[in-house]
């Protein structure tokens, strides 16, 4: 079986392509509707958004989430804000420079046709959402406010107070939940998608645990929607919620669905620094923070007096001199390379030396205490609580970390994978963002795709499909409910010495130095020649307590860290092949003489989407040009 | 510093649960809670004992899935503190820390330290929402929201639906979680519309599920992380009242029990 990938983006101009494409796509009898079945994993933003609109046009969903409620998943920790092109604040904004900017802030990696989608739908979302009851931030007059983010120089981020990620999911939920009543969808809670069921080379079903009892159940549908977000854990250290995992995309990998640019991850410039061994998970500050505080390090090397201490003339604000069209809003990855950047030259304050100052002293002076604490008081709330610092008084201590992948499973115009019938949204595909996310576009991409997308594509599927009956004594559902069974006793049984957290704080570590924020060949093969070492280790050592047959929260980690474990040399065999530096991947080999990344248009213009091939035989690299036919290529400079 | 842990121990929903003792030691106060109950488990499994079951996922305070009684308070000592925000500072060495789950007749313990919050989910699907389709929506700035009102609504929608209200109450009342829905959607525009059938439906609902009366002992809203205040519960008693009062067919219907 070898992959074809083929975009299927409409022709005709970029401003009508999407227009045309609805017409053009097939529909269903409203009444045939509830005869079809559709699985979606995951209840995100993407995946809460595709099930309550499926329900509301009459489909029988089932949707399926590891938490123990819908409204818990990861997008629910979002804090800045959505963006929309509705240039409401009359600054110049519109669908095509939304559209620019994310193309260029993904530094020219992503597809054209879908982005200027992403644009055009953005101003539905907002409606969408208001119409919900979501609390947007507003002004005296009633209408709503606006906020700038990073990588862009209008005002089109809508935002409620620190906690947008949270709002938009809970009107995603409140969606959802009507649907759950009406009876349209049904939502199993923790249940895990162990894996999926391809007949006939199409995805029809999935294979679930459920957390309380530890049945494994298989489900069948016309099509499978995933939603199950990025792979950020497989550093261990991220800003992703502790159970946030690749399983579900990872073993559509292994089943037959291309993985897209793997090795294209997000590292956030601001993150509360690591405070010890025993950290388990990293906090982001929002990036809208940067809207009124100024980053900068002391001039000289080792300077440990306190912040207060250290003169003006002796700070250097660094972003502020080295970008000064963008200064503070100058996009993530370039943001965060800075950061390490002064941090390596002995620069770096607080403990150890890892962190930079983010200090809204001269905001407070300008606008006053109020001001500030209305725009971003339970930011600095959650920041004290964590150090023990008032950041009112004395700057935040900020270090980058991971925060988002790029990469993600490879779809076409359709949001359909390289097996059809099976469908990809949010964070889990690869399609919008480049090699680099702007701030406020992953709310915007998410519920771009789960509510005004996926809905229309999904049922063209449907329209041009028969398909055959299928259900648990199908061999092919045999075999694979055989295969998880099999592995997740294996896990049980080695009965080693080590935990499963510590072998993946292990792999965190490696990939964190060899394929973080810097990335070299010597170092990814370094990586690349110890992960299969650590998986072998692993598989003899790891310690895993219990039975298949009960709540078992290390049976659920050790079964998504061997999928990391596997997963990791995907990532870094990707970022080894891409011998370029752009956006979120920098290749410390290719760089400008001032430090910044050098892009190759003319060998890496084009998206790679892995094959995999078998457990003993390497993955086969698959690439999909990217044609820019209404942009032009052009060296992303923010200065 | 060291610390002596009684964690509530119960393999399944059909076992008896109880206490046992363990030793944290070497706490670091920069650790979270959850972070020392980390180096607890990671002590249990070198061990070989199964290691302390507990729910959590964001561990930033947002999404609601953490939450245990520490020395019988809902979530901790920490004021407006999540379990997974509270840090080992606010205790000292060689305190005694007992450590159960939520404890309600709607919120059964599944295991150890996790329980049952299904209940909330069907609070939401009997109203806690406005109808609005996909697509069907006006433009955005067709509806002006006044800044106060927005701002209220913004105060009650913080709710992260952990169930602290619930555990905090005497009488298992989970009147400020449904108060703070109804709050959100009750003072926006777009909420009017089905005002009434909200508050009879969710409430019919959290009776339905066996939570308990409100007696206004005001426990809820100290163990709320989230700070959401008693007015939004006198605010959905306004609602309810006037609902009934109304009881157009619709509600009376939905209406079961006050
Ligand atoms: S783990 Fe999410 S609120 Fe505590």
């Amino acid at each position: 079986m070898s992959i074809e990938l083929k975009s299927n983006v409409p022709a005709g101009p970029l401003a009508e392509k999407w227009d045309r494409h609805k017409f053009d796509l097939k529909l269903v009898n409203p009444a045939n509707k509830r005869k079809h079945t559709i699985l979606v994993v995951g209840s995100g933003l993407a995946g809460g958004s595709a099930a309550a609109t499926l329900g509301e046009l009459g489909y029988n969903v089932h949707c399926f989430c590891y938490q123990d409620s819908p409204r818990r998943a990861h997008s629910i920790a979002a804090q800045g804000g959505i963006n929309a092109a509705k240039n409401y604040p009359n600054d110049g904004d519109s669908v095509w420079r939304l559209f620019y900017d994310t193309v260029k802030g993904g530094d020219f990696r992503a597809r054209e046709a879908n982005v200027y989608r992403l644009a055009q739908v953005s101003v539905n979302i907002i409606d969408q959402c208001v119409a919900q009851g979501v609390p947007f931030a507003r002004e005296y007059g009633g209408l709503l406010a606006n906020r700038s983010f990073g990588g862009a120089q209008v005002s089109r981020t809508f935002y409620a107070r620190g906690q947008t990620g949270q709002q938009l999911l809970l009107g995603a939920y409140s969606a959802l939940e009507r649907q759950v009543a009406a009876g349209t969808v049904q939502m199993h809670t923790r249940t895990e998608m162990l894996d999926l069921i391809v007949v006939d080379g199409q995805a029809r079903g999935i294979v679930t645990r459920d957390m309380v009892s530890g049945a494994v159940e298989t489900w069948f549908g016309d099509a499978v929607v995933l939603g199950t977000g990025g792979y950020g854990n497989v550093f261990y250290l991220s800003t992703n919620a502790k159970g946030c995992n690749v399983s579900a995309t990872y073993r559509a990998y292994k089943r037959g669905a291309a993985f897209a640019n793997p090795c294209f991850t997000q590292i956030h410039p601001t993150c509360i620094p690591v405070a010890g061994e025993h950290q388990s998970k990293l906090t982001l500050m929002s990036e809208s923070l940067r809207n009124d505080g100024r980053v900068w390090v002391p001039k000289q090397k080792g300077d440990t007096r306190a912040p207060g201490d250290i003169p003006d003339a002796e700070r250097d604000y660094y972003l502020e001199r080295k970008y000064p069209s963008f200064g503070n809003l100058a996009p993530r990855d370039i943001s965060s390379r800075s950061a390490k950047e002064v941090c390596d030259e002995g620069r770096g304050v607080g403990p150890g030396g890892r962190g930079v100052y983010l200090d809204f002293a001269d905001a407070i002076a300008r606008l006053g205490e109020d001001t500030i604490r209305e725009r971003y008081g339970n930011l600095f709330e959650m920041y004290q609580r964590i150090t023990d610092e008032d950041p009112y008084k004395v700057p935040m201590r900020i270090y980058p970390a991971v925060h988002y992948t790029m990469g993600g499973l490879w779809v076409d115009y359709n949001l359909m994978g390289t097996i059809p019938g099976l469908f990809v949204i949010g964070e889990a595909n690869f399609s919008d963002h480049g090699a680099n996310r702007l701030g406020a576009s992953a709310l915007m991409q998410g519920l771009a795709d789960g509510y005004f997308v996926l809905p229309y594509t999904i049922g063209n599927y449907i329209a041009t499909h028969k398909l055959a009956k299928v259900d648990a004594s199908h061999p092919e559902s045999r075999a694979v409910v055989a295969q998880v069974n099999e592995r997740m006793r294996r896990l049980l049984a080695v009965n080693g010495t080590r935990t499963v957290d510590s072998f993946h704080r292990e792999l965190g570590k490696l990939l964190w130095e060899h394929c973080g924020m810097a990335r070299n060949a010597e170092g990814l093969r370094t990586a690349l020649a110890r992960i299969p070492e650590l998986r072998a280790e692993f598989w003899k050592d790891v310690k895993v307590l219990g039975t298949g047959e009960e709540l078992n929260q290390s049976l659920e980690k050790a079964g998504r860290v061997a999928d990391f474990m596997e997963f990791a040399e995907l990532m870094c065999r990707d970022a080894l092949v891409r011998e370029e530096s752009c956006g979120g991947h920098f290749r410390t080999e290719y760089q400008t003489s001032d430090g910044e990344a050098k892009r190759d248009d003319e060998r890496f213009a084009h998206v790679a989407a892995w094959e995999y091939t078998g457990d003993d035989s390497p993955p086969v690299r698959h690439v999909e040009p990217l044609t820019y036919e209404n942009v032009q290529l052009a060296t992303r400079s923010y200065k | 510093m060291n610390l002596t842990l009684h964690v509530w121990r119960q393999p399944d929903a059909g076992s008896a649960g109880r206490l046992e003792r363990y030793e944290a030691r070497g706490v670091s106060p920069d650790m979270s809670f959850l972070e020392m109950l980390d180096v607890v488990n990671e002590g249990l499994i070198e061990k070989g004992e199964a290691p302390i079951a507990f729910d959590h996922d964001c561990r930033e305070g947002i999404c609601g899935s953490c939450g245990v009684m520490i020395n019988g308070v809902a979530h901790g000592p920490m004021a407006g503190t999540a379990t997974c925000q509270l840090h080992m500072r606010s205790f000292r060495d060689g305190d005694e820390i007992v450590v159960e789950p939520w404890r309600a007749r709607a919120f059964p313990v599944l295991r150890d330290l996790v329980v049952d919050r299904s209940p909330l989910d069907r609070i939401i699907e009997a109203g806690g929402f406005i109808s609005i389709a996909t697509g069907n929506a006006p433009d955005a700035h067709a509806i002006l929201v006044p800044k106060q009102d927005a701002d209220s609504a913004m105060d009650a929608a913080q709710c992260i639906g952990c169930g602290a209200c619930v555990a905090a109450c005497p009488n298992a009342s989970a009147m400020l979680f449904t108060a703070a829905k109804v709050s959100h959607l009750g003072v926006l525009p777009q909420g009017q519309p089905e005002r009434d059938r909200r508050a009879l439906g969710m409430i019919a609902q959290m009776d339905l599920e066996g939570f308990g009366g409100c007696t206004n002992y005001g426990e809820c809203t100290e163990a709320c992380p989230k700070g959401i205040s008693l007015e939004t519960i006198a605010r959905m008693n306004r609602d309810f009242r006037v609902a009934s009062l109304r009881a157009r067919p619709e509600s009376a219907a939905a209406a079961g029990a006050p």
